[in-house]
């Protein structure tokens, strides 16, 4: 038997007027790990936490949280989820302390539990000098942290993070993903949502990609960054030079590609120490001359671009806002052995 | 559903309905209540509205109207105007319902409330509830200004407590009207506007502040139907103090106690199910 699952999704869909925003999505979240909806603004992914936390009804396709159906136990399942959204949730006008104080009297904990629940989460979350100050007067990472605090007042088993880090800086980032780490370790199952390939690679066990409303590729991050190769490289030359691509092509996963004017060389890389180092020598001794040479990490586009196999150009069948030419197949991120497509033009 | 029994007792959730649902929807409705009463003392509009707005009222329409303004029948105008201010400022106050359960709607808060496993309707019954709470503080303040300069109910204690809660119950009543307004409001400054469009009219445009004899006729009609009116009338006559309106044929006026019960009763009993069916509608996709 498998591990249980906690959070279930069978072929979401949802419309908001002419917006296809879910067109079937699916997934699922083993006890105790974290899963990352990643995809890009629209994609579909606050659609399916609204679902899932109970606060959309899906148009067709199932949801369970904890073995309880979504839409039609809504109010069981509120009391196994915490829920941090988007946009701030909180009370502008009460203080950190007040907000959690609600929270959990509003979560039939009682008033003397909420309150010390309340401090130990102040204090966790390094929000114990501003507790008792109105929300206004708080940054916005201060904002977020005491977010999560809030949805984790009851000590939920289910956790849906909502793009917990967007806009956030550097170093607020890195402590809502320490506090994220954290919960790991206590059992809880998290769905967190996010843009950046980077927080989902740092975060999730399982990365499942959305985009249009539909899962574009599901599988560990390991297995996303192989399939779409870790980095680009992209070398600059004073002038076309015969022997350029051959003397790449050995260090490089995949075709080389020139551009029209010959100067320009750009093909998929494993990401390797020095890599930079051993492309300026291999053209040097080849007797080419290099202007510049960029290693670039990938996107969440060359994710995208790598991911959705088969394109068929000007397919629309998806119907999102009638902008859907990329054709999305649901793509085996293991077995795509063949690295970058040829994929020019697609996105133009 | 063995995977919710595993799940419970795997994680230790320190809450329990055990005390029983209707418990746990007064709890939320208290926590709720207690929470835009914060809210109230914290927004120095909303706390003047009920706290420095009464007393200027008082003094104000006192020293300045309270001269010129004869009554027809005799009897002091201090004693006259006290309902009709507390009638004034309770019911323009019913504003902040409209403008606080938009804003709530606007700022994403009420998606926190709806995850939780809480009474939804406590939303609306706990604001409803501050805003009584903040009525009966703002009666009171009127009531000793009042004291403060000059107005002498003549009626025993029961009587002039009855004659608070008449306009307290009506105002209660008008926060429904307000909720059903908040909630349909597209921002809560439109909201806002409810207040200015509707309720100072309603306020104005009755024998609140003056008798409406001296109006002109088709206005007179209006005033004499107008529930405020009512309510003024009918506290003047629980307060012992001078009811003008008492002469008027038309039958609120003739029976204003019982008018202002009916008008309070079949607004809540109106509005109350509409705010709840808006606050459905508002809260679904």
């Amino acid at each position: 038997m498998g591990p249980e699952l906690m959070i279930e999704a069978e072929g979401l869909t949802k419309r908001y007027g002419q917006t296809q925003a879910l067109a079937g999505v699916g997934f699922s979240v083993p006890a105790g790990t974290i899963l990352g909806l990643l995809g890009p603004n629209g994609a579909g992914k606050t659609t399916a936490v609204r679902i899932l936390t109970t606060l959309a009804l899906p148009d067709s396709g199932r949801g369970t949280v904890a073995g309880i159906d979504v839409a039609k136990h809504p109010g069981e399942v509120r009391r196994h989820i915490g829920v941090a959204a988007q946009d701030a949730t909180l009370d502008p006008l009460l203080t950190g302390r007040q907000n959690l104080v609600l929270v959990g009297e509003l979560s039939d904990m009682g008033r003397a539990a909420s309150k010390s629940r309340a401090t130990e989460l102040l204090a966790q979350f390094e929000l114990t000098d501003a507790a008792d100050r109105i929300l206004k007067g708080y940054s916005g990472g201060m904002r977020r942290r005491l977010d999560l605090a809030a949805s984790l007042m009851t000590r939920p088993p289910v956790l849906f993070l909502d793009e917990p880090t967007t806009g956030l800086d550097p170093t607020s980032r890195q402590r809502v993903w320490d506090a994220i780490r954290e919960l790991l370790g206590e059992g809880v199952t998290v769905l967190l949502t996010t843009q950046y390939l980077e927080e989902a690679d740092a975060l999730a066990h399982r990365i499942v990609v959305v985009d249009h409303g539909l899962v574009i590729a599901n599988g560990t991050p390991q297995e996303l960054k192989e399939a779409s190769r870790s980095a680009r490289v992209e070398v600059t030359l004073p002038a076309p030079h015969p022997e350029a691509v051959g003397a790449m092509a050995p260090l490089v996963a995949g075709p080389v590609h020139v551009s029209e004017d010959g100067r320009r060389l750009s093909a998929g890389v494993d990401a390797a120490p020095g890599l930079a180092t051993s492309v300026i020598r291999a053209l040097d001794q080849a007797g080419v001359l290099v202007d510049n040479i960029e290693v670039r990490q990938p996107s969440l586009d060359d994710v995208f671009f790598s991911l959705t196999g088969g394109h068929i150009e000007g397919d629309d069948e998806d119907g999102v806002d009638g902008v859907g030419d990329r054709a999305i197949a649901a793509a085996d991120p293991g077995s795509d052995g063949g690295g970058r497509h040829e994929l020019e033009g697609v996105r133009a | 559903m063995t995977t919710t029994t595993l799940t419970r007792t795997q994680v230790g959730v320190d809450r329990s309905r055990s005390s029983g649902a209707v418990f746990g929807s007064l709890s939320d409705i208290w926590a709720m209540t207690r929470r835009n009463l914060v809210h109230i003392a914290r927004e120095p509009m909303q706390l003047s509205d009920v706290t420095i707005q009464p007393v200027l009222f008082t003094v104000l329409f006192v020293y300045i109207f309270g001269g010129a303004i004869a009554l027809p029948g005799g009897g002091s105008y201090v004693d006259y105007l006290l309902a009709g201010i507390l009638a004034l400022n309770l019911v323009t106050s019913v504003m902040g319902t409209a403008v606080g359960l938009s804003t709530d709607l606007h700022e994403g808060m009420i998606d926190r409330f709806r995850a939780l496993p809480m009474w939804r309707s406590a939303v609306l019954v706990g604001r409803s509830m501050a805003d009584l709470l903040t009525s009966l503080l703002c009666a009171l303040i009127v009531g000793l200004t009042g004291l403060a300069v000059g107005w002498r109910p003549g009626a025993n204690d029961i009587s002039v407590l009855g004659g608070f809660a008449l306009v307290i119950l009506f105002a209660y009543a008008l926060t429904w009207v307000a909720a059903c307004v908040g909630l349909n409001a597209k921002s809560p400054e439109s909201a806002a506007s409810f207040g200015f469009i509707v309720l100072f009219p309603l306020a104005f445009v009755s024998n609140a502040m003056v008798p409406t004899q001296h109006m002109p006729g088709w206005l007179q009609a209006i005033a004499q139907w107008n529930p405020v009116s009512a309510v003024c009338a009918g506290t003047r006559v629980l307060w012992g103090n001078p009811n003008p309106a008492g002469v008027i044929h038309a039958w609120p006026m003739q029976h204003p106690i019982e008018a202002s019960l009916i008008w309070s009763v079949v607004i809540i009993g109106l509005a109350a199910p509409l705010a709840a069916h808006f606050f459905k509608k508002r809260t679904t996709e």
